[in-house]
């Protein structure tokens, strides 16, 4: 894979690693990004991974943009040297599919969809030639999926499909971008599932909402006290589809601080997973559930 | 002592140089859109140069204040009044307790920084006192002025006289028309036709009604065309098209080839829009000053230019220092 480097004026780098979406392609972007890290490069202000490319921004009175743009060169090379090993965590995450919400705001926007007469998992289900949005659900839960990225708004994660790329979900973006969201909706756009951290502007396919509160910016939701921001890039996230009842106790209990979200410690490697992925997903599903 | 707010101007918040070290979780640097005007506020009124100011866009509050204090307002010209009566902008005046410091309607440029001797003393969040309104964070509650808030204000570091002024030449707001932004072309130029990348920086654009902190939209020039290609795995069926990627402050996007767009200090982190440039870190604080309808040209540049015009920005601000040392 060869990195294309290009200046973003003159205060940032920005590298892409693939011009196609592949693990192949993330994985490179998070080891050259946590090498770019511990390399402690005098002047690099902020290192932002994403999917398939990664920025540094930098302050050019303390190194030459050049002299940068050499070393993140070096670095990119010798990332291909690195084992595809990552420790992370795997998270699962509730989703009421199909929920009330979520519905009512994709109707409010209808006139803005490829599909004006029926709902996103609708739509989504049949572009995918799956039969059903029951059968779209399971498509989309069933697997896990890579936080291949965080941004866009605060906490936001860009989840990638931990599946062979001829069996990956993908649609397309509203044709003219949503002014309003609910928090928390899971949508998808492209390749990529994500999670509104906040309530805004979006242009993904709506599918469901989860009860899980993934940014607090007053940290007092216990888990995420220590930091405002549940994700890191390299996290899994496993749905789980919950019905009415269940996203009803559950919101209750993050009202009641008393909401505990199922987090395991996870090793992951691509050489596996790429071996056998079905037999390694099942594993990491073990991982989560505790057999 | 305290500042209470009678009315909020249209979208006021509390701003000072930004929050660096969190874009890579998707939260934006903030701070002042003009951080030139924001640092000559606070020197006036002898304050660090980035304590924390509100920052007002196209029309001011109305704030009553508990106590004495010195206050400054540079950026627009937005003019200031006291209990009614006139006072100069880029001049520090002294406002007496009960007094009421209210506005004119804005004369020119779009954000004013009202910096008030203390600073404005909200909560350190990440390191910073700028609100970040989408992300609900900093600033006061996380949101803009709303009628009835009281902002807390620090405590003076020394006694500042009023009637300091800042020089005409030294306030580096922008001039003549059009506008004439610099940009260096990259990050995805290869993806448009040659034809398409001359008219970018050629056209003529204004500044559509929708610019705010998140970005700046552009319309009235010719829309891009793009290299014919197979859209890559990931990146999505339109040409403007990319697989969702990192957007730096400055940088120019333009979905679907058609108007393109300038993400500024509360910039979305990354999306799935082609971009054309970036504008020159120089030349940022001079779109934070530009009202809809602007004329604009882009103006194409290399590194060395924008070096060099980086290196005249921070004489600016040095001269401006020691103008009021």
């Amino acid at each position: 894979m060869q990195t294309r480097f290009s200046f973003g004026g003159d205060e940032h780098i920005f590298a892409e690693v693939g011009e196609a979406m592949s693990l192949e392609a993330f994985f490179k972007s998070l080891f050259v990004t946590n090498a770019v890290r511990d390399a402690k490069i005098k002047g690099v202000i902020e290192i932002c991974p994403a999917n398939a490319s990664y920025q540094v921004k930098f302050d050019p009175d303390q190194i030459k943009p050049d002299d940068l743009l050499a070393e993140l060169k070096r670095l990119d090379t010798g990332s291909e040297k690195s084992e595809p090993v990552i420790k992370t965590r795997i998270i699962e995450i509730p989703v009421l599919y199909n929920d009330p919400w979520t519905r009512e705001t994709l109707m409010r926007f209808r006139e803005r969809h490829q599909d004006p007469n029926g709902t996103d998992l609708e739509y989504a289900a049949r572009i995918n030639g799956l039969e059903s949005v029951d059968a779209f659900i399971k498509a989309h839960s069933s697997a896990p999926w890579f936080v291949s990225m965080v941004g866009f708004v605060a906490g936001l994660p860009f989840l990638y499909q931990m599946v062979e790329r001829n069996r990956q979900l993908q649609a397309p973006k509203y044709l003219r971008p949503r002014t309003d969201t609910p928090k928390l909706t899971v949508g998808h756009g492209g390749c990529f599932s994500c999670i509104y951290s906040v309530r805004g502007a979006g242009g993904y396919q709506m599918f469901g909402i989860t009860p899980m509160p993934i940014y607090d910016p007053n940290q007092k939701i216990s888990y995420l006290r220590d930091f405002m921001c549940l994700f890191r890039p390299g996290d899994i996230v496993k749905w789980k589809p919950i019905d009415r009842a269940a996203y009803d106790a559950a919101v209750a209990d993050v009202d009641a601080g008393r909401f505990a979200p199922v987090i395991r410690d996870v090793s992951f490697s691509l050489t596996d997973f790429n071996r056998d992925i079905d037999a390694y997903n099942r594993k990491l599903d073990g991982v989560l559930h505790g057999h | 002592m305290a500042i209470k707010v009678l009315k909020p101007g249209l979208a006021t918040t509390v701003q000072d140089l930004g929050r660096p070290g969190y874009y890579h979780i998707g939260i934006p640097l903030s701070g002042g859109m003009d951080r030139h005007a924001l640092a000559a506020a606070n020197l006036l009124v002898g304050n660090p140069e980035g304590a924390a100011v509100l920052e007002a866009v196209f029309m001011g509050p109305e704030l009553e204040f508990t106590e004495d204090a010195t206050v400054a307002i540079t950026g627009a010209e937005l003019p200031p009044k006291l209990d009614g009566e006139p006072r100069e902008t880029w001049t520090s005046f002294k406002v007496r307790r009960g007094q009421i410091l209210s506005f004119d309607f804005l004369k020119q440029g779009a954000r004013g920084y009202i910096a008030v001797a203390g600073g404005i003393d909200v909560p350190v969040v990440l390191g910073s006192r700028s609100t970040y309104a989408l992300g609900a964070l900093g600033g006061f509650n996380g949101r803009k002025l709303e009628a009835g808030d009281e902002l807390p204000v620090g405590k003076a570091v020394a006694a500042v006289k009023d009637g300091r002024t800042v020089a005409k030449d030294l306030r580096g707001q922008p001039a003549g028309v059009p506008t004439e932004l610099r940009a260096m072309p990259g990050l995805y130029w290869h993806r448009i036709t040659e034809a398409a990348g001359n008219g970018f920086f050629s056209d003529t654009w204004k500044v559509a009604p929708e610019a705010d902190r998140i970005g700046y939209r552009f319309k009235g020039g010719k829309s891009l065309e793009f290299v014919p290609r197979e859209p890559p795995f990931g990146a999505g069926s339109d040409p403007s098209n990319i697989t969702d990627a990192c957007y730096p402050y400055g940088s120019i996007q333009v979905p679907g080839g058609t108007e393109p767009i300038v993400l500024h200090r509360d910039a979305v982190s990354g999306g799935g829009y082609f971009m054309v440039g970036t504008v020159i870190a120089a030349d940022m604080d001079l779109i934070g000053q530009l009202q809809p309808n602007t004329p604009v040209k882009f103006v194409k540049v290399g590194m060395d230019q924008a070096l060099a015009a980086r290196k005249n920005r921070a004489e600016l601000l040095g001269k401006l220092r020691t103008a009021l040392a």
